[in-house]
């Protein structure tokens, strides 16, 4: 059974998942593959209920990129855990596109990945596992120090180094 | 050399503290073989035929003095007494139990050293020249652009999942001691006609099943915008490498397959995205690294006559050590010196807790407590007084590790083979043990001059037996170990991969085959300053194999057990 953890709480997945060949419900949220939101993306956005494209790990975001404000969500799916594709996919969503909602990850997610998937713009993560909830709180408790800016706007520890050489 | 600071060193403990919690889960049984493997992989930690090995970074190849006494201490604590250093200018441990792996990341954290990254489809650690900073012939010190690299790779979120493992090499001399073509991407510094520094960037160079040398991706990039042109390069490899073949997923197969000039156009329209972004190197941060590589105290010295032609008689072995060990230091009156890691007989780059230890006092007495370590799996001092030479050379002959032999016959470089590794097919120190005895005559050793010679025990390479002058390759054929036998091959600023000479032979057979290929050059070299690969390059693959196989070519026995390689 899988469990949605968002912005760092178990969550109730308001999203109905809905498959390409699957009729668009009249109402209520849902999450639509690619091909359904390019087919019927006028007919999805007359609804005037939240909308959520599912990517592959084979579809560029890119080809939504000018769509993302129109988005409350945006899926992206781990085929295995070591396809580290959406980890660029995160970054560009949220640093390039500019979406500011949903990033949630799907697909084989290891409760390790949890919190590089955090770094790169994710807030959102369907795992399988009860244990992924406290996985988040000991990664956010036990490491405090990144060399690299990332999608989180967590302070680099060059940026800390300079801060700390301006107020020292 | 680079300290941590107490962000670095936060990042450490706390990074070895996860991995005590991992491990006490799987010893507990909480985690599965299946489910720790990628855990433990990204703290260097690989399960080898009869033990963990722990392979420990050594940025760059820079080591303190007191960094290589605690790695004394974790080869006598947890291992056997010994370490292996490598052909990445690392250190592995061979006989560690996963009990002791947290405690020996402690260890490590204490000194400022890890061993994150050190394995898994991720970026390796940075290596670089192993006489950067110090070389006569260096354009541009890179050392600072590689800690800027390490620190920009380290735990990095994005790229800790490519298709593959990612190894970048740095080198900032024209004599390229650091392979950088050989990497899946190189950097060479040169300056400018303004005399300002910059990089050639290369790409997608590589060994293994598939050896490739790098193309140039680009010819000239400013070193402030070096971090974000790795990232472009990175992110398009990320997101377009192979991944559903292990065996054609590094980045040369990609370049390869797009073609440098679409690859580059795809890194170029990327980096042009990212250029100006965070990843511009500040001043303020690169002045603030720049300051830990400010050169020592040196002294007010003169160079010192030690021309080794007018020592030769009256001391030729201290000669032939100057002459192959010591090379020429960018401050007058100083010396770096190579410690041979290949005594015949012994395994090459191997080093015992009390040899380091004893080491490290020469780093101490000698070069300002600083060491490094080669891509050559020798071990360097960089600062030595001219003047210091000779006590020095007596004291480390006394180690056994003056052997006079950098760049010649017996500095052999060999991958841990079936002694150890899973992987391999065939052993391959026994190999390099034989060789290195046929060339224990130190006369004959410097008769024969330079010549490298690699062996690995399997397809992967990591002996990088496609660029040795002489490279041989163990493979199995129904049960039994051939060795094939390659010629040609360099990693320096002209790389070449080797050439095949034939069939395999059987281990007792390949001394004597290396020994009439090095009779051959001996006779039809055009005088002494033609090295082996000029030679081999003006005088073609025939006249070797005819000595290797004799004029008949290779007997039918022999062909039934040719491999694909």
């Amino acid at each position: 059974m899988s469990t949605l953890i968002k912005d760092n709480k178990l969550t109730e997945d308001p999203f109905t998942r809905i498959g390409v060949d699957d009729a668009i419900p009249a109402q209520g949220a849902v999450l639509v593959p690619l091909a359904t939101w390019q087919d019927h993306r006028e007919k999805l956005l007359r609804r005037g209920e939240p909308v959520g494209v599912w990517l592959k790990s084979d579809e560029h975001p890119e080809i939504i990129a000018g769509d993302v404000n129109h988005l409350q969500l945006i899926a992206l799916e781990f085929p295995t855990f070591r396809d580290g594709r959406g980890y660029s996919y995160a970054r560009l969503v949220r640093e390039r596109y500019g979406f500011e909602g949903e990033l949630r990850a799907v697909g084989d997610v290891l409760l390790e990945q949890l919190h590089y998937m955090g770094r790169v713009g994710f807030n959102a993560f369907e795992v399988d596992s009860e244990d992924a909830l406290a996985e988040l709180e000991i990664a956010a408790r036990d490491f405090s120090v990144w060399y690299q800016p990332s999608a989180d706007g967590r302070a680099s520890s060059a940026q800390l180094r300079t801060e700390l050489k301006r107020h020292g | 050399m680079y300290r941590y600071d107490e962000f670095d060193q936060q990042l450490v403990n706390e990074r070895a503290e996860q991995f005590r919690r991992q491990v006490r889960r799987r010893m507990n049984g909480e985690l599965t073989e299946d489910q720790f493997k990628p855990l433990r992989l990204m703290n260097g930690l690989y399960l080898q035929l009869h033990a963990y090995m722990l392979r420990v970074n050594v940025p760059y190849g820079c080591l303190s003095a007191r960094q290589l006494r605690q790695l004394a201490h974790i080869a006598r604590k947890y291992d056997k007494g010994y370490g292996h250093f490598t052909t990445r200018q690392n250190i592995q441990y061979n006989w560690i139990r996963l009990e002791d792996a947290a405690d020996i990341l402690t260890d490590l954290a204490a000194v400022g050293m890890n061993a994150m990254q050190s394995s898994g489809n991720c970026v390796r650690n940075v290596t670089a020249d192993h006489y950067a900073g110090r070389a006569r012939d260096e354009l541009q010190d890179p050392r600072v652009w590689c800690e800027l690299l390490r620190q920009y790779s380290i735990l990095n979120p994005e790229f800790s999942y490519l298709p593959r493992k990612f190894k970048i090499a740095v080198t900032g001399a024209p004599k390229d001691r650091a392979a950088v073509a050989l990497h899946d991407i190189g950097l060479r510094m040169y300056l400018n006609e303004g005399g300002e520094p910059g990089f050639e960037v290369i790409v997608g160079g590589g060994q293994g099943r598939t050896p490739v040398i790098g193309k140039t991706i680009r010819e000239w990039i400013e070193p402030e915008h070096v971090i974000s042109y790795v990232e472009a390069i990175l992110r398009i490899y990320n997101l377009y490498g192979r991944r559903d073949n292990i065996y054609k997923a590094r980045i040369k197969i990609l370049v390869n397959a797009l073609g440098i000039d679409k690859y580059r156009e795809l890194v170029e329209a990327e980096w042009l995205q990212i250029r100006d972004g965070v990843l511009k190197i500040a001043p303020e941060e690169l002045a603030r690294i720049d300051a830990y590589f400010q050169p020592p105290a040196y002294e007010q010295l003169a160079d010192q006559d030690t021309e080794p032609s007018q020592l030769h008689d009256a001391d030729p072995a201290f000669a032939a050590w100057l002459q192959s060990n010591v090379a020429e230091h960018k401050v007058v009156g100083y010396a770096i010196v190579n410690v041979s890691l290949k005594s015949p007989g012994k395994i090459p780059g191997d080093l015992s807790a009390q040899k380091m230890d004893a080491l490290a006092d020469l780093a101490d007495q000698y070069s300002f407590g600083e060491l490094r370590v080669s891509h050559r799996q020798n071990l360097v001092l960089v600062d030595v007084k001219q003047s210091d030479l000779h006590a020095l050379w007596q004291a480390l002959g006394a180690l056994d590790l003056a052997t006079p032999n950098i760049g010649l016959a017996s500095d052999i470089i060999a991958c841990p083979g079936l002694d150890f590794c899973a992987l391999a097919n065939t052993r391959s120190i026994p190999v390099a043990q034989d060789i290195a005895l046929h060339f224990a005559n130190s006369t004959k050793l410097q008769h024969v001059g330079d010549l490298t010679i690699n062996i690995s025990g399997c397809m992967n390479a990591c002996g990088h037996h496609h660029v040795g002058n002489i490279g041989i390759l163990g493979v199995d054929k129904r049960g039994q170990e051939f060795f094939q036998l390659t010629l040609g091959g360099s990693s320096d600023e002209h790389a070449s991969l080797g050439d095949r000479v034939g069939p395999g032979l059987p281990q007792s057979e390949v001394p004597g085959a290396i020994e009439r290929i090095v009779d051959t050059y001996l006779e039809i070299r055009d005088g002494k300053d033609e090295c082996f690969l000029n030679t081999y390059r003006r005088c073609g693959m025939e006249v070797f194999r005819t000595a290797v196989y004799g004029p008949a070519g290779p007997a039918r026995r022999v062909t039934a057990t040719r491999q694909v390689a």
